[in-house]
């Protein structure tokens, strides 16, 4: 355990130091992300101007699922994209050899080799807009702390689920796009679940569960979270979490490697 | 110079020997253009939305027309995708471009044809999406009369020209910096929420629809939806607007150009 922090370590402090290479692209990345929020602001705000609101969602509580969007946005450009959309690449090339023959475990190389700041931004203004929305609404501190159970197991099961699409490489090496599609798909999660019809929400909590992403961990900040939620939103995360293992040792079996 | 009638004819038969190779190229990749079309579900997820809101508030449009008006963005959405900044991009950089420029035609043709032979490659999935929608919703089903489904094709194509355009015009910024890519990312953003992608203009607040008319944004992709769906629509403005930003672009693109080239160091030039 304690090697694998350090291995972490190095990997970020690496990471970090290349990125640093390219300030310019950090402030890109950040007149982007207001840029996106201004926009996402915008977008709700179009719902919200006539007086209209999502059952049960007030705008400032509409705001917090946005925050939440926000964060998890940044999260996955920060941390999951440039590793996940690099796995295709490996197996293209025939480079995931050399990971296979590290002593450590594939899965935690791929996952977290690099690290890249340009998620942030994003981040830190979903963390305003959190922040904003609860002093509206007068939310008591321990309110966000409730809300970071079900933040982390939302960004564990995004994790696993777009590991599983990044593993799929292995048999098809040309679809480096089909994160892509999980990527379309997520920008559900900028309004409240119950804001869909009906398929919408079977479809978004049981077959992409856009909805334990979001709409959760925004439920627990609002103190209106059941622990029946709160149970399957770790029980998701964790299995999900196991499929994704098994998932890639399973895929591991049908690598060829570039050679053979 | 006047185009004289040998130009037109081997004009053609470059045209349509470009479009068969790409065509046949296109379907090569059938899983990955799959995936293309199903990452475009932007518009279907705020057809949800606002469907499910026109049944509750107080919205310019009825639920009805919404399901309609985002069907038409997906349609428009789809036809118009556009990606040659990052091909660009890479050519300049990895130097490949070089090759392209002895060829006696200008290497933009071969970008245009592999797009314009994309979206026929494209077709059946879009299809059967829309199908699949229209199954969901049937009250939702139109039919546009010949005269409507003409006009809003052409506004269509118009409007691919346009993106296409401005995008080579982006690409073009390639000789100067190596992240091209990077301004195109973000004119996406703008675009994404300005163009009637996230909700039709009607339900903007006045002040940002007057505003957001004098930009190209809207025609790219609501102007042509509304066509579709027969919404009513200033359809001459429209196609003039999209023309004039085309001519704009294209001046801005063939100036760049013949600046770029200049600065032009790739590998073997």
């Amino acid at each position: 355990m304690q090697r694998y922090w350090r291995v972490l370590r190095l990997f970020w402090s690496t990471a970090i130091a290349a990125e640093l290479e390219y300030r310019l692209n950090f402030v890109i990345a950040a007149i982007s992300s207001l840029g996106g929020l201004i926009g996402s602001l915008f977008g709700l705000f179009l719902f919200y101007r006539t007086g209209y609101e999502f059952p049960g969602w007030s705008w400032e509580e509409a705001l917090v699922v946005l925050g939440i969007f926000t964060m998890l946005q940044g999260f996955s450009a920060t941390a999951l994209a440039p590793n996940l959309n690099r796995i295709v690449r490996q197996v293209e090339q025939g480079t995931l050899d050399f990971v296979l023959l590290k002593p450590i475990s594939s899965q935690f190389w791929l996952s977290t080799r690099t690290f890249s700041p340009w998620g942030l931004p994003d981040l830190i203004f979903g963390l305003i807009m959190i922040a904003y929305a609860g002093s509206q609404l007068g939310l008591p501190l321990m309110a966000y702390g409730l809300g970071l159970p079900p933040l982390l197991f939302g960004f564990i099961s995004l994790y696993s689920l777009w590991f599983m699409l990044g593993a799929t490489s292995i048999w098809f090496v040309k679809i480096y796009n089909v994160t892509e599609v999980l990527r379309g798909l997520l920008e559900a999660g900028r309004f409240p679940v119950v804001a869909y019809p009906a398929v919408y929400r079977v479809f978004f909590t049981f077959v992409i569960p856009v909805a334990f992403l979001t709409t959760v961990p925004a439920q627990a900040v609002l103190g209106q979270g059941s622990w029946g939620w709160l149970l399957g939103s770790a029980g998701l995360s964790l299995l999900l979490l196991q499929i994704s293992r098994w998932f890639w040792q399973f895929a591991l079996r049908f690598y060829t490697s570039a050679s053979s | 110079m006047a185009l004289k009638f040998p130009d037109l004819r081997r004009g053609w038969a470059i045209a349509r020997a470009l479009l068969s190779v790409y065509y046949a190229y296109m379907v090569e990749y059938r899983a990955e253009l799959m995936f293309w079309v199903l990452s475009g579900t932007f518009p279907l997820i705020f057809m949800g939305l606002w469907a499910k809101a026109a049944e509750g508030g107080q919205f310019a449009l009825d639920s009805a027309t919404f399901i309609r008006y985002f069907l038409a963005v997906f349609l428009v959405r789809q036809l118009t995708v556009v990606w040659v900044v990052w091909e660009f991009e890479r050519e300049v950089n990895e130097g490949r471009l070089s090759p392209f420029l002895l060829q006696p035609i200008d290497p933009v043709w071969r970008h245009f044809f592999s797009h314009v032979s994309e979206r026929f490659a494209r077709l059946p999935f879009i299809a059967v999406l829309i199908g699949l929608f229209l199954w969901l919703y049937p009250q939702a089903a139109w039919v546009p009369s010949p005269s409507q489904l003409a006009l809003g094709l052409i506004a269509t194509a118009l409007s691919f020209c346009l993106r296409f355009i401005i995008q080579y015009t982006f690409a073009m910024m390639a000789f100067w910096t190596e992240r091209a890519s990077a301004i195109e990312q973000f004119w996406y953003l703008v675009y994404t929420f300005l163009s009637g992608m996230i909700a039709p203009l009607a339900v903007f607040p006045e002040a940002v629809q007057k505003f957001v008319l004098w930009t190209p944004f809207p025609y790219l992709i609501y102007v042509p939806a509304n066509i579709l769906i027969g919404q009513p629509t200033p359809i001459g403005q429209g196609l003039l607007a999209i023309t004039g930003w085309s001519l704009v672009f294209l001046a801005i693109n063939r100036w760049l150009w013949k600046r770029g080239l200049r600065q032009y160091s790739g590998m073997g030039a």
